[in-house]
């Protein structure tokens, strides 16, 4: 079938699952036309950066079985890449080209090395060192601000096609202007949607199946002839290149960037919450925990001011509902996916423990 | 007091997907010593770590002293008088030769609480555990931790001692001295139970033999009765203890 | 017999027993590089005790991670949680006892802050008792479990902070007799930065005293090396691990204490901003050595402040640095534990 080829054989394999997902995909395909307002195409765009973010971090914990907390350090780099870039060589799809280029020789080096490394200490050990080498890289953006605007970071502009102030027709359609800001979105969903299913192919292919392998023994993989610091090299280095893409389409959203943007180590949290929850080793899992996490960062916090201002004057209660202490919930979650539903939402449709 | 001291019946062990034991019973007889011999990789060690607990025995039980401690944890089964002695000794090396002896003898908080009528049979038996007792474990010759690792093992009377190749690297000479200290320990009725697979070593030892492959007993009999039948040996070993001198 | 008698034996048949002191020159020499950098004395006396009391509280902080990890090889990526725990309560405590830390008679300053440690390290362990118990216990021997869980704890844990406290930075001024500084020749030295090396020095002379000479210390040190050798001696060592546990949670409270009066402010996000650090520093001094972590912590504090000094912008990367440098000469730590 025409679909088991688009999604390289990896199908749901769960009515449940079938339905969210293409709920997911149809909502943000429409998003323009159906949740209007800036604020809500400013989710669905985030929603489609996370979704590559996360997905290329499952590639690396969920199939490879490594632990790494240095990928926002990746991100960072291809928001970094783009913004630096258009801010130099001025608003042109050239500039762009070259970010990206720049950010992936970047990031490709970097992976290696660090992929290279890694394969000689312990997990532990590779997990701290990563900690810090991201710390480090991040404290490194700041400081260097005659390249990177410092804590300031950068306003750039972005190619006219996708800048807000360019329109492609003088009639709304459908209700909708179609100026740049709704191209930005569609560019912006429609690689994600291939970067999507090209790591669908990556996972599904002999090599995925190795990195799998490899995840639940190593010393059996190496055994049967694979050489598991090749392979996890690999993955260490594709990994960090579709999160440096991820951080390039970030960039041209925001037309922004800073070391709070996309190096901080919240999000490294965000991505390990979402790539939990939604459920390890799965690719989809990255869909729905970006979704879940998307909406809920913006959208529980309001429910959350409800409750908060309900239980005003109890002790302890509305301090506990607070908008701003919706991570503790989450965090909550987290742990309580770790332990219960370890294989996260999509292991839990598809039945497994 | 004829029941056997240990008694394995049925203990399969796996560890991860690898099924190890296949259903081994054996019988350890009270005040005897018992080897267990076989090739490598016949599941000898595994079933010393599965009688203490190390890898859990399942299914199977494993009497000792008429209780049942397959599903027991492992310091549950060391007090109750069993004393283990791996493969590789298990020494620490940057404690002192004393520090291991205190850690040993359970009740003493310093050298001087444990029993000095005791520890003297023991500096009998092993020199240099009394030569080197200020000094870090780990700098003892191969030798002289294999003795510390047995010295470990008897510092407190026990019910049944469990001993992982004794004799494995050792130097011939370094070989008649542990045969010579086990000679003694058999005299105070301390049941042992033996792998090895130096036969030598095994046939001046033991009492009563046990053989194992592929993870199951195989033979079981006196050690006289093995040590006069070639041809068991050969079958069973492939080797004769003739060739083996 | 039991006097110990191979001292008075012929020692010619061992090599002789050789300290490992190497490692522990490394303090005397960075500070004596440091020296004519400096430029001048007083400068260099400043720093260096300012450097030692950094090292001192990130040691007391970071014992108890080492520890843990060697004894059971569980890392705890929520530690931090225990540190800001200890730095809000101080500040709840002594808030409470402002007439007492007002104050300029230092014997009463330190009975307005001695109930602030303790209260901090009863706190500490017992959260660190169910934090073992709850977080950690169900992930033994899965790595990457505990690598996520502790987080999460962590993240649970700030969360939880704020909900007590609130987000925002709350100033924890040291008390008054505690401020200011000594002369000793040209160079001042803060009053508090000689506190917190005495108390630190305190605390390794006990932990050293109860590694060494108490049967508990031993397990200790024998379970980090070889941990299924001391159960088949028979000794429980799962409840050996909840001890050290909540000591070493207690003690990051302490440090929690001590490092919010060196900053004389406090952040619920300062767990997680020194956990790199400590994570550094246990690496370096060698994973479940309460020695090497020792030497680690101060060459941290020294060269912190004197980067700090010298070149501001090196200061982030020294600690890396210096951890790679380490680990290309003992790639093991400062002070490997002996294998398991």
């Amino acid at each position: 079938m025409m679909l088991d080829r688009v999604l390289s054989g990896d199908l749901p394999r769960n009515r449940m699952l079938t339905a969210v997902l293409i709920a997911i995909v149809v909502g943000l395909a429409l998003a323009p036309f159906v949740f209007p307002g800036a604020k809500a195409l400013n989710v669905a765009a985030k929603i489609c950066i996370f979704i590559v973010l996360v997905a290329s971090f499952d590639l690396l914990l969920g199939y490879t079985g490594i632990v790494s907390f240095a990928h926002t350090m990746f991100f960072g780099i291809g928001a970094y890449g783009v913004a630096i870039a258009l801010t130099r060589l001025g608003p042109s799809w050239a500039a762009v080209g070259a970010g990206i280029a720049a950010a992936l020789a970047l990031s490709f080096g970097l992976s290696l090395v660090i992929g290279l490394f890694s394969l000689r200490v312990k997990a532990i050990f590779y997990a701290m060192i990563t900690l810090a080498v991201a710390s480090a890289f991040q404290t490194f953006a700041s400081q260097l601000s005659e390249i990177t605007g410092g804590e300031d970071g950068l306003n750039f502009k972005v190619p006219e096609m996708l800048s807000p102030g360019f329109s492609l027709a003088q009639q709304p359609f459908l209700g909708v202007s179609l100026d740049g800001k709704l191209i930005s979105y569609y560019l912006l969903f429609a690689i994600t949607v291939v970067l999507f299913l090209v790591m669908l192919r990556i996972v599904n292919s002999p090599f995925g199946r190795v990195l799998q392998a490899i995840r639940e023994n190593d010393f059996r993989a190496e055994a049967l002839g694979y050489r598991t610091v090749v392979y996890r090299t690999f993955s260490n280095v594709l990994s960090a290149g579709f999160a440096t893409l991820a951080g390039a389409l970030l960039a041209l959203w925001l037309r922004y960037n800073g070391p709070d943007t996309s190096l901080s180590f919240d999000i490294m949290i965000d991505i390990l919450l979402m790539v939990v929850i939604g459920g390890m080793g799965t690719m989809y899992g990255a869909v729905i925990g970006a979704t879940l996490f998307v909406i809920a960062q913006n959208y529980l916090q309001d429910l959350m001011k409800f409750a908060s201002d309900a239980a005003a004057g109890m002790p302890l209660l509305p301090n506990l509902v607070h908008p701003d202490r919706w991570l503790l919930w989450l965090g909550i979650l987290f742990v309580l996916s770790v332990y219960h539903f370890p294989a996260g939402i999509v292991g839990r449709l598809r039945g497994k423990k | 007091m004829n029941t056997p001291l240990l008694r394995l019946e049925g203990v399969h062990t796996h560890i991860g997907a690898y099924h190890i034991l296949h259903g081994v019973d054996l019988e350890v007889a009270r005040g005897e010593l018992t080897v267990l011999l076989g090739r490598n990789g016949a599941g000898k060690t595994t079933t010393l770590r599965s009688i203490m607990g190390l890898w859990r025995a399942a299914p199977g039980r494993v009497w000792f002293d008429g209780e049942d401690i397959a599903a027991r944890t492992t310091p549950e089964i060391a007090l109750r008088g069993i004393a283990y002695v791996p493969e590789n000794m298990g020494i620490f090396a940057d404690l002192t030769v004393r520090e291991n002896m205190i850690l040993a003898a359970r009740g003493a908080k310093r050298a001087e609480d444990m029993d000095a009528k005791r520890l003297d049979w023991i500096f009998g038996l092993f020199p240099a555990i009394k030569k080197f007792w200020q000094h870090p474990a780990g700098l003892l010759s191969g030798g002289q931790k294999q003795m510390l690792a047995v010295a470990r093992a008897i510092i407190e009377p026990r019910k049944l001692l469990l001993v992982d190749e004794p004799s494995k690297g050792l130097a011939p000479a370094i070989i008649q001295n542990m045969i010579a200290a086990f000679r003694e320990l058999k005299q105070t009725d301390t049941t042992i139970l033996l792998v090895e697979q130096n036969f030598n070593f095994a046939r001046q030892l033991g009492d009563r033999v046990a053989v194992m492959d592929d993870g199951r007993i195989v033979h079981t009999g006196t050690m006289d009765g093995l040590a006069d039948d070639e041809g068991l040996q050969q079958r069973l070993l492939g080797l004769s203890l003739a060739a083996h001198q | 017999m039991s006097s110990p008698v191979a001292t008075t034996l012929a020692l010619g048949a061992l090599p002789a027993v050789r300290l490992d002191r190497l490692p522990l020159l490394l303090l005397p020499a960075l500070a004596l590089i440091a020296l004519p950098l400096m430029g001048s004395f007083s400068t260099w006396v400043t720093l260096t005790v300012a450097g030692l009391a950094m090292g001192m509280i990130i040691f007391i902080i970071a014992s108890g991670l080492t520890l843990v990890f060697g004894l059971m090889d569980v890392l705890n990526f929520g530690h931090g949680v225990f540190i800001a725990l200890g730095a809000f309560l101080a500040t709840t405590v002594l808030g409470s006892m402002a007439d007492w830390t007002a104050s300029e008679n230092l014997l009463i300053n330190l009975l307005a802050v001695l109930p602030a440690m303790l209260v901090a390290m009863a706190v500490a362990g017992g959260v660190g008792f169910a934090f073992e118990r709850v977080i950690i216990r169900p992930v033994y021997g899965q790595h990457l479990k505990q690598i996520m869980i502790t987080m999460g704890g962590m993240i649970v844990g700030e969360e939880l902070i704020k909900v007590v406290w609130g987000p925002q930075t709350i100033p924890l001024p040291l008390p008054a007799a505690f401020r200011g500084s000594l002369l000793l020749g040209e160079a001042a030295v803060e009053k508090y930065r000689l506190i917190a090396v005495v108390i630190g020095l305190g605390v390794f002379a006990a932990m050293f005293w109860a590694l060494s000479r108490t049967k508990v210390g031993l397990l200790i040190r024998a379970g980090v090396q070889d941990r299924e050798m001391v159960e088949s001696l028979g000794y429980r060592i799962r409840k050996l691990f909840v001890g050290v546990f909540v000591a070493g949670s207690s003690l990051a409270g302490l440090g929690g204490v001590m490092w919010g009066l060196y900053q004389q402010n406090v952040t619920p996000q300062m767990g997680s901003q020194v956990t790199v650090l400590i994570f550094i520093v246990i690496i370096i001094g060698g994973l479940g050595s309460v020695g090497g972590c020792f030497i680690g912590a101060l060459l941290v504090g020294l060269l912190a402040n004197y980067t700090g000094f010298l070149a501001p912008k090196v200061a982030l990367f020294s600690n890396i640095l210096l951890m790679v440098l380490i680990l290309l000469w003992r790639p093991q730590g400062i002070y490997p534990v002996a294998n398991r």
